[in-house]
């Protein structure tokens, strides 16, 4: 007979190498002896259960009774528990599994010989029997399915995300000609959160890649001699493109996730629901704040961050490069014209849109669940940052060709 | 407005529920829906765990568009609506959410005077007069200047029930009142629900399974059955419990005895 191995009357090597490669397994060699099967000549298999039992010496292996039962001519389990210490789930477990089995070879369990509390457990687990349709399939669809399924759900997101760029119009046209309803106050600490609030974070962020432009660009330009124009290569970068897009990028992970964050609880908490049957639009009421309030901030928070790469940049110039800083300046405010800088800030702005429709977007789709708020804030943050990308290479594209 | 309870009189329809089918995509969750909510009335929409009760509510107002039939609010259809019309419905009606869902960035008193300072032309010291009375009714004078994580879930709901009597109205939506209270915060919470109706002459639905709030205050109800996805039984809860003819709802009433 090929029993399993941890069983009494096979060998014991199982319960030494588990005890080797995990000493907390130890127990497992007291398992060796706590199970045994005896076949009885009337047709009964009696299964003795021995010693103690917990699920931390691991649950015994229930393939020496299948052996048994498909060996034939057997008509009931029986059990005798007489010299069983203490136990828990794992017997129960054991036990389950037993049963089972004895239903799907139509073989009858008297659990008569088990102690009264388990037999009542056995039966509580039994009491209601299992759903047909309940067990998720782990077939899956077929793989055409799962495409026509895919397509369809990225026809209704795609759906979604155009109803709610509509409504969002209509929210700005009302907005314009004043009808639309939101608090003053809201728009205030809106404001204040996403544009005075992260002047920290900008102020580091455009000072370090001002300071690491400006290297790049002293290593090539030192080969000619003409280090001075470091103040023209940060300068330029800065106003015309690297301020904008760095600071929508921090905006990004900052508004944008937070924004997904508060509409996406507000849903699970039914705050939404609360304000639609009050008939005022969460349209108006929330989402209109924040893309105002962050339409508002990024291209101040864009001029600021500029003006932070630019004086990383003089920081090396003066620093490490030797020049003066008043030459630096000097030599920025050359290189730098209007345009760019109106172009910059408008840019910036535009930036500001995206972030604040993808982060009301994603949290106004999001689920009831706080696992869908996170995914909506994960997904605000991605939406926005490929949004600004897109844009930044859009606007590279159309300046080109504008001769800006 | 009767100011009486007029349980048992023939009143005029608050709500009319008309064949109504309601689905989440294909799935039909309750179908041929069919019942009056008559004005004054305490009614309780009971069954089941995930029988669809909140769902009802959700259509009832406006949340959930319905698959198929019609919702009317007097004699007027509230599905077929446009949505101007609909919002002025819905100025008529206030709602108590299950966990309250007060606006968390604003006080007890902003939450109440929100709804006020959007469809009235009080000015804003009437509005906060108005506000502070409105918590004193539920019990929560003193609190204006809370913020709704600073309270108890049980004076959330009270909170809750302030914001939606803010703009006096003629129907009270009610989804889970006892859920999650003490027994005898849950009473209480009753026997305001019935002080409202009576002193208000408000229409009221609620959405529950709680026996001891359906046999309290409910004057008529609906039964909604999981298994036939349909309403399978209407009347006074009492009646209902002691002589339904369906063994399902008897068993619900008397806790699973037949």
């Amino acid at each position: 007979m090929r029993g399993p191995p941890g069983i009494a009357g096979t060998d014991g090597s199982r319960g030494e190498v588990a005890a080797r490669i995990f000493p907390r397994m130890m127990t497992n060699s007291l398992l060796d002896s706590a199970l045994s099967v005896e076949r009885r000549p009337d047709g009964a298999l009696l299964v003795r259960l021995r010693g103690a039992w917990s699920l931390e010496g691991g649950l015994p292996p229930i393939g020496v009774l299948r052996t048994e039962i498909e060996g034939g001519d057997i008509s009931v389990i029986a059990f005798d528990a007489g010299e069983l210490g203490e136990w828990d789930s794992a017997v129960l477990t054991f036990l389950a599994g037993v049963s089972r089995l004895a239903r799907e070879h139509g073989v009858e369990l008297d659990p008569s010989g088990l102690p009264d509390g388990l037999r009542r457990l056995l039966a509580l687990a039994e009491a209601v029997p299992e759903k047909d349709d309940a067990r998720v399939s782990d077939t899956g669809d077929p793989f055409i399915d799962r495409i026509g399924e895919t397509a369809l759900e990225t026809h209704r997101l795609f759906k979604s995300d155009l109803e709610f760029l509509g409504c969002l119009v209509l929210a700005l046209g009302r907005a314009v000609r004043g009808k639309a309803r939101f608090r003053g106050s809201d728009l205030a600490l809106l404001t204040q959160q996403s544009g005075f609030e992260a002047l920290p974070i900008v102020t580091l962020v455009t000072f370090l890649l001002g300071l690491i432009l400006a290297f790049v660009g002293a290593i090539q330009l030192q080969t000619f001699g003409a280090t001075i124009y470091v103040a023209d290569l940060v300068g330029v970068a800065m106003v015309r493109d690297m301020g904008a897009l760095i600071t929508g990028i921090i905006m990004a992970g900052r508004s944008g996730a937070a924004f997904a964050a508060q509409l996406g609880s507000m849903k699970v908490t039914q705050e939404i629901d609360a304000l639609e049957t009050m008939a005022i639009s969460s349209m108006d009421f929330l989402v209109l704040p924040r893309v105002l309030a962050l339409c508002m901030m990024m291209p101040l928070l864009t001029l600021y961050g500029d003006a932070m790469g630019i004086l990383g940049g003089a920081f090396v110039g003066v620093a490490m490069l030797g020049l003066s800083p008043v030459e630096y300046l000097l030599q920025t405010a050359d290189a730098v014209s209007l345009s760019h800088v109106i172009g910059g800030v408008f840019k910036g702005s535009v930036y500001g849109m995206l972030i604040a429709t993808a982060g009301c977007l994603r949290g106004v789709q999001s689920g009831r669940s706080s696992s869908s708020v996170g995914d909506a804030a994960t997904s605000a943050v991605v939406t926005g940052i490929v949004a600004i990308i897109v844009a930044c290479g859009v606007f590279a594209f159309a300046f080109y060709t504008l001769g800006l | 407005m009767a100011t009486a309870a007029p349980a048992r009189s023939p009143a005029p329809a608050a709500i009319t529920v008309r064949d109504l089918t309601m689905a989440y995509g294909d799935f039909i969750l309750q179908r041929d829906l069919d019942f009056t909510i008559a004005t004054g009335d305490i009614f309780v929409i009971m069954g089941g765990s995930g029988c669809g009760k909140s769902t009802l509510l959700r259509h009832l107002i406006g949340l959930n568009e319905p698959a198929k039939g019609d919702i009317l609010y007097g004699d007027e259809s509230f599905t077929a609506a446009d949505p101007e019309r609909r919002a002025e419905m819905l100025r008529r009606i206030g709602v108590l959410y299950q966990s309250g869902a007060l606006w968390s960035s604003m006080t007890l008193a902003e939450n109440v005077a929100l709804p006020l300072g959007e469809f009235t032309d009080l000015e804003p010291d009437e509005i906060r007069e108005v506000a502070a009375l409105k918590l004193a009714l539920v019990g929560l004078a003193g609190f204006e200047d809370y913020y709704p994580a600073d309270i108890s879930g049980g004076m959330q709901k009270r909170a809750g029930l302030a914001r939606a009597m803010a703009l006096d109205p003629d129907i009270l939506f009610f989804d889970e009142p006892g859920a999650g209270l003490d027994p005898i915060s849950a009473r209480l919470l009753d026997d305001l629900i019935i002080e409202l109706r009576d002193s208000l002459g408000a229409t009221i639905v609620v959405v529950t399974h709680e026996l001891a709030s359906i046999f309290e205050i409910g004057t008529n109800s609906v039964f909604l059955d999981a298994e036939t996805r349909t309403m399978i039984a209407s009347g006074r809860p009492t009646e209902l419990r002691d002589q339904s003819a369906n063994e399902r709802v008897r068993r619900f009433l008397r806790r699973g005895e037949p």
